[in-house]
């Protein structure tokens, strides 16, 4: 069976790869002695896969693996095995059963929550004044960029990846879109915005926190983990 | 929480962040407030390579097991971050506490290699330690050098306030409870240097004065200080115990590294005794690991990291002689959790290659020989035991077993090698690949069989019957090379057989390092302050810039490495005892001069005088 293991990744685990979380999830469940099913064939590897790989600096309070186990423990033994083995920047925070036909993570992932605190050494000095121009920017009926590919450039429209933006305290909150179908990195629509004030957006300005994955169901947004149920 | 060392800005901006925020899993995160003795200890080299040696993990160990000292991480910044901490003035640091590691009581370097002695000097120069022993006060750690190459420690005398000659399972604990007696006492930087001269297997360079001879040879070597010893006797354990320290819940990087598994060291030493090898020398005598123990550990430290590999590590895995009972236990256990077994250095034979076929099973990786000389008058001069039948009869049992490919390792340059010996090399490459078309009929075959063979130019070391050789000059080692290309292009199955070689600059540099005597030490630290560092990864060795310093400082390649030394001359690491004596050396370098091959240990004892050290295959062979 599938099970949806919900983790953060804090601290100075902000500079491992995705590649290399994946690699200790791996070795943490060995350690765990879970009972992990294997591929067939001559190097066999979990069957495992983890949501959007998150961009190398960011923290994230909620990451998505899925794993397929041949036999499991309780939620809370699943949670508590974990964790016994593990280090506290990557703590395990829940576990949920996936139903039969369940796509992965990845796959499903549609929108993320983001926030953004201002760097030490990098808040504006009129932050207000900072916040209306940024409001005003995107409350235009459309954010036209030019994405660069490889063989061409296309043009797209930010605002309609934007779910909802809004100023809590200090800090900036972003509901976009993430995914492989329509895809907003929190920089891509900063750097458009100093663009339209002739600047160059610095990517270190904001510390960035992932809080949520989301797919989509019934045309709501749906939090990762809620896909699967309790055992 | 730890407060990092470097800002997110500048982790940012680096290539591989990930070698510089420590924490990873199993390591021991003491907070260097809580204890008296703060130990940091470094690999002169980048974290990938660092993390994967053992002797590091030991030692670690070794300190985080007391109550009353921590002992930290110490990796070389790579170039991009060297450039960053000199620009903004940040001090290096240890990975764990990120505390700079000039807030440390000792700062310990493990020398594996020659090729790192820059990297020394900038890991000291970044910490802002001063580096010159002489030069540094009570307010820096005391610096102090271990592993393979502290047995000639005299090209980097001036930057280490000690060497520890040998294991450091035997007088570390020691050495703890001496220096904080020191603390108590509040004895001055001197002074704890001198108590610490006075602990066995210690050497405290600047307690020593070196004279040299018009013709520059050391003329005489002597202790100024009534705290130093005139002779060093090497450090080793009696047998490899299991109260000794091991790394069982070893360190688990988050990146790969360069080794991906745990390493169990089942053996030290080496029973063997070819000629050109130091490792095979100051390792003696030859201990084992107790088999229990052995089982016992690698189960844990595959449970302890969840690694999905083992690696049984010694010099030569066949001879360790619960072999076969550890392989017994191992392969079910590792097949039912799908766990690789790496067996390195295991010599060819049938039992050998049994045991590959178990765990490599589908896929037959290359099997690799390791003859060292091409042809048999060579392989008794270096006392390589390994005949050519033994060769071509272990390839003829490999082919019927399934593999078609065989990778060879030999040296070239080695003492009294002649253009034959060199011709020889292609020559039993091919004869291999005729064993194979020979044994394997047509239709069973998967296409040709595959011979790689590959040379390393030899540079004689301390320590070894070859210390007194002439090495080649690095014209004569491409000659050399090129001959073997030129003459496997003539042999039969020329399509069959390949060959690589390796970059011969920086063979000519470690060959100076190796028999250097104190005047290097100037030398080492003009081509550091002229920006040569890691100097061991080849493409960033900047052999230009250490001729012009050899030059300008009359170091001369005739001096230290091509002339042949005299049996009588006082070498630069002779105050050093191993154990091995100097008339062992020289009764070997004899029978090389004769090709007269002598028996391994375990066969006949050939009184080379390890045996002071009162166990392993020495008390065996009593028994
Ligand atoms: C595993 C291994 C590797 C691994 C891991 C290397 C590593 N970073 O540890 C890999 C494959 C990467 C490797 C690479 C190389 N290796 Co290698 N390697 C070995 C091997 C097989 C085992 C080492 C080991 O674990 N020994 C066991 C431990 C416990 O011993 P130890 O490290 O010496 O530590 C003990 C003492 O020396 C002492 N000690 C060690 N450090 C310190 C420091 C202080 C301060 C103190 C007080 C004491 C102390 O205490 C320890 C416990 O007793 C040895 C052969 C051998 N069996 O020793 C060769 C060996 C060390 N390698 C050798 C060589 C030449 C190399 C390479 C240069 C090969 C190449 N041409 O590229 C590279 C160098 C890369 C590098 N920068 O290190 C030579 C070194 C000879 C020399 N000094 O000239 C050896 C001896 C093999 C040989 N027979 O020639 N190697
Ligand atoms: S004393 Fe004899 S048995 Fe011991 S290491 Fe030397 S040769 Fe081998």
């Amino acid at each position: 069976m599938k099970i949806r293991i919900k983790f953060q990744k804090q601290g100075a685990l902000k500079f491992i790869g995705h590649l290399d979380v994946m690699r200790y999830f791996q070795k943490m469940n060995r350690r765990a002695k879970l009972d992990v099913r294997y591929t067939e064939g001559f190097s066999p590897h979990q069957e495992m896969s983890l949501a959007n790989p998150l961009s190398l600096g960011m923290t994230s309070s909620s990451e998505y693996a899925d794993i397929e186990f041949l036999s499991w423990p309780s939620r809370q033994e699943l949670i508590d095995r974990l964790n016994a083995v593990n280090v506290p920047e990557l703590w395990v925070l829940d576990a949920r059963m996936l139903p039969e036909k369940a796509k992965n993570a990845m796959s499903i992932t549609v929108a993320a929550d983001y926030t953004l605190k201002f760097r030490e050494g990098y808040k504006p000095e009129d932050i207000d004044a900072w916040y209306e121009k940024f409001f005003e920017y995107t409350a235009q009926p459309e954010i036209i960029v030019t994405k660069q590919t490889k063989t061409n450039s296309v043009e797209v429209d930010l605002k309609a990846q934007i779910h909802e933006l809004e100023r809590r305290g200090n800090d900036l909150f972003m509901k976009i879109d993430t995914g492989s179908h329509s895809n907003l990195k929190p920089e891509l629509l900063l750097s458009s915005f100093y663009a339209s004030m002739g600047q160059e957006f610095n990517e270190l300005m904001f510390e960035m926190n992932r809080d949520e994955l989301y797919g989509e169901e019934d045309g709501k947004l749906k939090a990762l983990l809620d896909y699967g149920y309790d055992f | 929480m730890r407060k990092p060392a470097l800002s997110d800005e500048i982790l940012l901006s680096v290539e591989k962040p990930a070698r510089y925020i420590g924490g990873e899993y199993n390591s021991y995160n003491k907070n260097p407030d809580d204890y008296p003795v703060k130990v940091a200890f470094c690999f002169p080299d980048v974290y990938e390579i660092g993390t994967a040696n053992l002797g590091m993990q030991i030692i670690y160990e070794q300190f985080n097991r007391r109550d009353d000292a921590m002992c930290d991480r110490v990796y070389s910044p790579w170039f991009d971050l060297d450039k960053i901490m000199r620009e903004k003035d940040i001090p290096l640091f240890a990975v764990e506490s990120q505390r700079p590691v000039k807030d440390f009581d000792f700062l310990l370097i493990t020398l594996s290699y020659e090729m790192c002695y820059t990297n020394v000097l900038q890991v000291l120069d970044l910490s802002k330690i001063p580096l010159h022993a002489v030069d540094r006060t009570e307010e820096h750690p005391i610096v102090i050098g271990g592993g393979a190459c502290a047995y000639n420690p005299e090209p980097i005398a001036d930057f280490f306030d000690v060497f520890y000659m040998g294991e450091s399972e035997t007088q570390y604990d020691h050495m703890v409870e001496v220096y904080k007696d020191c603390l108590e006492k509040k004895l001055s930087r001197k002074e704890i240097l001198e108590q610490l001269a006075e602990i066995p297997g210690l050497y405290v360079p600047q307690f020593y004065e070196v004279t040299y001879h018009e013709d520059g040879t050391l003329k005489s070597f002597e202790p100024v200080n009534p705290h130093a010893k005139a002779r060093i006797r090497k450090e080793a354990c009696r047998e490899m115990t299991p109260d000794l320290p091991y790394s069982i819940h070893p360190i688990v990087p988050y990146d790969r590294g360069m080794m991906d598994r745990v390493t169990m060291e089942a053996m030290r030493g080496c029973i063997r005794g070819c000629r050109f090898c130091q490792a095979g020398m100051i390792y003696r005598p030859t201990r084992n690991r107790d088999c229990e123990y052995v089982k016992k550990s690698i189960i844990e430290m595959l449970e302890s990291t969840g690694y999905d590999e083992v690696s049984i590590s010694s010099l030569s895995t066949s001879d360790y002689t619960d072999f076969k009972e550890v392989m017994d236990f191992l392969i079910p256990y590792c097949s039912e959790r799908k766990i690789n077994i790496g067996v390195p250095s295991l010599r060819i034979d049938a039992f050998s290659l049994e045991l590959m076929g178990k765990i490599q099973e589908v896929n037959k990786s290359s099997l690799t020989f390791a003859p060292e000389a091409g042809s048999q008058r060579l392989r008794n001069i270096i006392n390589k035991g390994l005949t050519e039948e033994e060769i071509l009869n272990g390839a003829k049992q490999a082919f019927e077993g399934g593999w078609n490919k065989v990778k060879l390792y030999f040296m070239l340059g080695q003492p009294f090698e002649t253009e034959d010996d060199v011709k020889a090399i292609p020559i039993l490459a091919d004869k291999i690949a005729r064993v194979y078309y020979e044994t394997v009929p047509k239709e069973q075959r998967h296409g040709k069989c595959q011979i790689q063979s590959s040379t390393s130019f030899f540079v004689p070391k301390p320590f070894t019957p070859f210390q007194w050789a002439p090495m080649c000059d690095a014209e004569t080692f491409s000659r050399k090379a090129y001959l073997v290309k030129d003459t496997m292009r003539e042999q039969l199955n020329r399509k069959s057989l390949s060959y690589h070689y390796h970059e011969e600059k920086q063979t000519e540099l470690e060959g100076v390092f190796a028999r250097g005597d104190r005047k290097l030490c100037a030398a080492i630290e003009e081509a550091y302050k002229r920006g040569c560092i890691y100097d061991a990864w080849g493409e960033y060795m900047k052999f230009d810039i250490w001729m012009q310093v050899f030059e300008e400082m009359g170091i001369t390649l005739e001096f230290y490495n091509y002339r042949e030394r005299s049996v009588d001359e006082l070498l630069p690491w002779d105050f050093i005892d191993i154990g091995v004596t100097k008339n062992y050396l020289k009764r070997e370098w004899e029978r090389a001069r004769q090709g007269i091959v002598t028996p391994n240990c375990r066969e006949k004892c050939s009184g080379c005088g390890a045996a002071v050290f009162g166990g392993g295959i020495c008390r065996e062979n009593k028994n």
